[in-house]
């Protein structure tokens, strides 16, 4: 009889999570609940000014206060090569400010002291003496002719353009735009946001002097990343540097970068001979590290005016804070902005990108987006719903007209893509029918008598995951592969380790269910480890929604490698060749005899104590898989809204999600990662954003200013899903963890449109707080960009 | 010398300590602390509990929660000087030696957790929640944990281990 | 993230409270709910020499309707108090409707009505509450007890005609002359997030007559905003649609809001002028009638 893959959590299992035994006790092992011996705590003082030039620093008082152990300056770091680092695109970035400060929060001291309440004294008793700048708080500024030079640190450097950057065919395209029938424009800016975990980021770096060995506990999602840089710029012996990533209290992308705070905190512990601890607090977080989004959008369509697309054109302005820190692939500027529009089939299409420098704080690819797809999904949808209304056409039917159609596959997107499967029709078909669009007319105009406007939103999209191919993927020059190593133990359990990093998305539980799918080896029978750079094979961590389809995909392959390896044990347990060996979940068994069989346990008790003539003992392996492709979920959700038209408020009343993720290793999680994703889609539609005034002040650097939605806000949302098998993958999944932030935010603001179009309202950027939403169906005028930060009457 | 060491010595006049007894999770514990040393330093750092996370800094994402004479309070905000002679009850407080408490169960069961950074605070937000209601509606659930931030869930998995473990618990109290 | 240092007193009796508060000058300051003070010290907006917690004196925690009608909440009732009061949801329907919208629910597990009203934030909830139900406080001081009615307690953001040696250990609310109705709105984006408008409305009824009319208003000046003097033309009349909208406009007038990123002066004029409409056409307004 056999095994029942369910039962033994493999794949389709909504197993419960290995890791909820330790979280629900409150066993979790964060990098602050990490306590070692004689260990120091550092506190950052950061500049409370966007742009000056520092005249002095004085750290006397600091130094004399008792418990402080060491204060660090830039000045002390220059004299170490350390005042500077590389980003992960090839820019610089300080670590402790020198010659100017380049935006609010940066980085200035650091003091090191017995406990973090007196650093935080030493700290608020360092004196410096700044001379006020010229701010500039975006690219329009940026780009001014007389503007002042941020980067005027680099050599090289004229004015504070980052790059040029364009993709596509800009004659053909031009010449779609020429045949058109009707020009859709819009322009949008997606507003500046931040991934914010509710755990902040930190490390406890500690240097033993006996062995050379240094270990930091830090809060990343790519532990190994982390390793080479300290290698290349600390100049530390690679073999000597352990980076470990224990329990990670959310990640979103916010904790890829390596920040001054980690580099300070090794140095620091380098120069007491100490650990030394350092976590910054939430406005630190928020005011300092990797940010989201800031991208401004000048989109054009093409249309025959029967609503073929013929042609794109965007063309993108991108602002990128004090230092170029985006951390994603290399060859990509506007990281994968080109994905846009891969799920219509579009002739043609061409982007123009560029980059400025602001004084602002560093980086714009973080937050649940794969670099930049966020960006794109969004433009792409609200530029379909302005050509839609523009056309006069159905919102539902425009799309499904222009999607690409399920045997179209493989498909070349208008920016060069190749997608490979998708049902982008039947998606859409069961969110109309879930929402219950055909119905819509009579509920509006019910609506209507009560005083209310409604609204419904459609977002689909394809997105590209799973970064990516050696060919076209690197960061830093290092390739985008993952991997898995997997040791079957003489009992038939089993250790796995992989390159990935889970920062709650369970692949403690998932990757054992990859095992258990295709060993037959019970998931609660294997372990799973990963973040410790010195037993974890290199991998380059987990963000992108990357981990299912790369380190996913590597754990496959390994259980792979080892099934052929124990058929062959197998045989010769049997007594006979491997051809006649057949497969079934858990055991082999010989073909013309079912009942003569061994179990998967059984092979490997024989690895270690009957091995076949001349085979290497023991049943283990590793596996590095470099993806032949992306990989293509789609989505369609669709909200639905109700206006209050006096107030602005808007309340959803329905929100309908149809996602495919391929095939579904653990359903339960899957859905998990939805549900969060739409509510940070939520939260940036409505609430949550961060923007600064003219003098350069942040405004949401902290959470009393910076709205994120609690349970009460929250809508619930309907989940559906089809399934279709990612080709090239070895088990058909496509990675879920990004889509529903990278499509969600467009169905709440088409929603919002919608029911604004009555009054000749085009488009609110994002986010939709009631006043912004109030003004727009009071004057019937668009409300573009942030909103204002400057009091007055 | 430190904020969370025991002192030895007279203490310095400039650094007033006072001598604190919390029943913490059903044991008296005693410590010598500042003034100043909020309520949650003392248990992470001073008593070793780490399941109460700090997560910001303006009173906001309720990581911190803990029921403080069986109410339940943000210990970023609170002294824990002003804690002395009071109950306190963390995450590591809700099981029994034996047995998990039906919201930790629930939680699991209905995942209500991803990184889990913000669940303890969660947990004991729900805690006091059905310790006054035990058979709350879903909009009771969602009001009563908007104290509380989640950036993983959603929140829908979290409100479904809430009434989850409220009908365990009504079924045993029956 | 953390406070710098201070002194901590923790007196069992009033008058312990109100001698070391005299002793310090100035520099002392009272430690009730602490949901606004930690906050301040902990980001160093705050820094006095000694805490003075009260928490442990006995006899300030009642919520009591006296035989005269007049509700007596004493320095250290929480928010979550009034919440929960059956009483209070019956016969303070301002108060009512005010109290869960207070921060969140663990903060009102813990903050003060008293100590709220004396933090006087100009988007408190409870000076505009007690404003508008025409409250007043006791206050207890080296020299005995005084009282200080609502309307002349609130002189600026943060600032009360506390001396520096008092505590405000009650909040009385008198006797409606009436039957109580009222009702209390406020736009936050969020739980937690502070108001951008709110508005609070108590009115005393004989049938379908007003005999009193209080309005009140947080988040949309400088400080609370007193629009007792525009309710007033609700006195003696019946609610119709015409004096609602009369009023609604006078109130929104009087209103100081400011254009900030919670949106333009006009805006928030507009959430005053909705919020009044609401309140005054609500159900149980028109049911009283």
């Amino acid at each position: 009889m056999s095994l029942d893959e369910i039962k033994i959590g493999g794949m389709g299992a909504s197993r419960r999570r290995v890791e909820d035994n330790r979280f629900i006790r409150g066993k979790g092992n964060y990098v602050d609940d990490i306590v070692l011996p004689g260990m120091l705590h550092m506190e950052i003082l950061r500049s409370p000014v966007a742009h000056a030039r520092i005249k002095s620093i004085d750290t006397s008082k600091a130094w004399d206060m008792p418990g402080v152990r060491l204060v660090l300056t830039g000045e002390m770091m220059a004299a170490r090569n350390l005042a500077w680092m590389p980003t992960l695109s090839y820019d610089t970035a300080a670590v402790l400010a020198t010659d100017k400060v380049r935006f609010q929060g940066q980085e200035v001291c650091a003091v090191i002291a017995d406990d973090p309440y007196i650093a935080k004294d030493a700290c608020a008793a360092i004196v410096v003496d700044y001379e006020i700048l010229p701010v500039i708080v975006n690219p329009i500024q940026a780009a001014a002719e007389d503007a002042v030079q941020i980067r005027d640190d680099k050599e090289g450097q004229v004015g504070n353009k980052v790059f040029d950057w364009e993709i596509g065919d800009k004659a053909r395209t031009d010449q779609a735009f020429a045949d058109a029938d009707v020009v859709s424009k819009i322009e949008l800016h997606y507003p500046r946001t931040h991934p914010s975990p509710i755990e902040c980021c930190g490390s406890l770096a500690d240097y033993d002097r006996a062995t050379g060995k240094l270990t930091v506990y830090m809060t990343s999602q790519a532990p190994h990343i982390v390793r080479a840089a300290v290698a290349l710029v600390a100049e530390l012996p690679e073999q000597n540097i352990r980076i470990v990533s224990p329990d990670i209290g959310g990640g979103f992308g916010n904790k890829v970068p390596v920040y001054p705070g980690y580099v300070i905190s090794i140095l620091a512990s380098i120069l007491t001979e100490k650990p030394v601890k350092w976590i910054e607090d939430k406005t630190g977080n928020l005011i300092s590290t990797g940010f989201g989004r800031d991208v401004y959008l000048k989109g054009e369509m093409a249309l025959r005016k029967d609503g073929k697309i013929l042609g794109i054109k965007m063309n993108t302005i991108s602002d990128h804070g004090a230092f170029f820190a985006d951390a994603q692939p290399s060859k990509f500027k506007i990281g994968l902005m080109h994905s846009a529009f891969a799920c219509y089939d579009i002739p043609t299409a061409y982007m123009f990108s560029t980059g400025y420098y602001t004084n602002k704080s560093p980086g714009g690819v973080a937050y649940r987006c794969s670099f930049r797809v966020t960006e794109a999904m969004f433009f792409q949808e609200r530029m379909v719903q302005a050509a839609a209304d523009d056309l006069g056409m159905d919102q539902a039917e425009f799309r499904r007209m222009n999607f690409v159609k399920d045997d179209d596959f493989p498909h070349r997107t208008p920016f060069g893509f190749l997608t490979d499967s998708g049902q982008y029709g039947k998606c859409l078909d069961i969110g109309l029918e879930a929402i219950g669009y055909a119905n819509f007319e009579a509920e509006k105009a019910e609506a209507a008598s009560r005083g209310r406007l409604l609204g419904i939103g459609i977002s689909t999209m394809t997105e590209p995951l799973g970064a990516g191919n050696s060919r076209e993927y690197d960061i830093l020059g290092i390739k985008m592969f993952d991997s898995a190593e997997l040791r079957i133990h003489m009992t038939g359990k089993a250790i796995l380790r992989t390159g990935a990093k889970t920062q709650g998305q369970g692949h403690e539980t998932t990757w054992a269910q990859i095992v258990a799918h295709e060993l037959g080896i019970p998931a609660e029978d294997i372990v799973v480890e990963e973040g410790d750079t010195d037993t974890a094979p290199f991998g380059m961590g987990t963000y992108a929604s990357r981990s299912t389809p790369v380190a996913g995909a590597a754990v496959a392959m390994v259980s792979r490698k080892i099934r052929a390896k124990a058929r062959k044990i197998a045989a010769h347990l049997l007594e006979v060749s491997e051809e006649d060996i057949e497969w079934e979940l858990g055991r082999f068994y010989v073909r013309s005899n079912k009942d003569r069989g061994v179990t998967i346990q059984e092979c490997a008790m024989a690895a270690y104590s009957n091995m076949p003539d001349g085979m290497e003992p023991g049943l283990e392996n590793n596996a590095y898989y470099d993806p032949p492709n992306l990989t293509w979920p789609f989505a369609c959700y669709i909200a639905k809204v109700e206006i209050d038209p006096e107030t602005g408020v808007w309340d959803v009343l329905q929100f309908v999600a149809v996602d495919d993720c391929g095939v579904r290793i653990n359903p339960m999680i899957v859905e998990g990662q939805i549900m969060g994703g739409l509510t940070e889609a939520y939260a940036m539609a409505n609430m949550q954003y961060q923007t600064y005034d003219e003098e350069g002040n942040c405004i949401g650097a902290n959470y009393m200013d910076f709205l994120l939605p609690t349970a009460w806000e929250t809508p619930g949302f309907e989940l559906y899903e089809v399934v279709t098998p990612c080709p090239h993958h070895p088990i058909g999944a496509k990675g879920i963890g990004e889509c529903a932030t990278v499509g969600g935010p467009a169905a709440f603001v088409n929603a919002v449109m919608d029911a604004l179009k009555h009054k000749g309202v085009r488009n609110i950027d994002m986010p939709l707080m009631p006043n912004r939403v109030y003004e727009a169906l009071t004057t019937g005028n668009d409300v573009y960009g942030m909103p204002p930060v400057r009091s007055g009457n | 010398m430190s904020l969370f060491e025991e002192v030895k010595t007279q203490p310095n006049d400039d650094i007033p300590v006072r001598r604190i007894t919390i029943n913490v999770n059903g044991e008296a514990r005693t410590s010598n602390v500042e003034p100043r040393l909020l309520l949650a330093d003392l248990l992470r750092q001073g008593l070793k509990l780490t399941g109460t996370h700090k997560g910001c800094d303006t009173t906001n994402c309720g990581a911190c929660t803990v029921l403080f004479d069986g109410r339940p309070i943000k210990s970023c905000t609170m002294l824990a000087v002003q804690a002395d002679g009071h109950n306190v009850k963390t995450v590591e407080g809700l099981a029994t030696a034996s047995e998990l408490h039906p919201i930790q169960e629930g939680f699991k069961e209905k995942h209500g957790l991803q990184c889990g950074f913000c669940t303890p605070g969660m947990m004991m937000a729900a805690a006091a929640l059905l310790e006054k209601n035990l058979n709350p509606t879903e909009d009771e659930v969602r009001w009563a944990l908007s104290g509380n931030l989640c950036r993983c869930t959603g929140y829908q998995n979290i409100v479904k281990a809430v009434l989850w473990a409220a009908e365990k618990m009504r079924a045993e109290s029956n | 993230m953390y406070p710098s240092r201070f002194a901590y007193e923790s007196p069992k009796s009033l008058a312990e409270a109100v001698a070391l508060l005299d002793a310090g000058k100035g520099e002392a300051k009272i430690l009730a709910g602490g949901q606004s003070l930690v906050p301040m010290l902990k980001l160093r907006f705050a820094f006095p020499e000694k805490l003075v917690d009260i928490n442990n004196i006995p006899g300030l925690n009642y919520i009591r309707f006296d035989a005269d009608g007049s509700l007596h909440i004493g320095a250290l009732v929480r928010h979550e108090d009034l919440e929960f009061s059956d009483e209070i949801a019956r016969r303070q329907p301002t108060i009512a409707a005010a109290a869960p919208l207070v921060a969140d629910p663990i903060v009102r597990a813990r903050g003060t009505f008293v100590g709220s009203v004396c933090h006087a934030d100009p988007q408190g909830d409870w000076a505009a509450t007690m404003i508008a139900l025409g409250g007043h406080l006791v206050v207890q001081g080296p020299k005995g007890k005084r009282t200080i009615e609502m309307k002349d307690f609130v002189l600026g953001p943060y600032a009360t005609a506390l001396n520096y040696n008092e505590i405000a250990i009650e909040a009385v609310i008198p006797a409606p002359k009436g039957k109580a109705v009222g009702g209390y709105l406020k736009l936050e984006r969020r739980v937690g997030d502070f108001a951008t408008a709110s508005v609070a409305i108590a009115l005393d009824m004989d049938g379908d007559k007003v005999l009193r009319a209080g309005i009140a208003l947080a988040g949309v000046g400088g400080k609370t905003i007193d629009a007792n003097d525009e309710a007033a033309i609700l006195v003696g009349e019946k609610l119709t649609e015409e004096n609602i909208a009369k009023v609604a406009e006078l109130v929104a007038a009087k209103a100081e809001p400011r254009t900030d990123h919670r949106g333009s002066s006009d805006y928030k004029r507009q959430i005053v002028r909705t919020f009044v409409k609401r309140i005054l056409t609500a159900n149980s307004i028109q049911k009283a009638a």
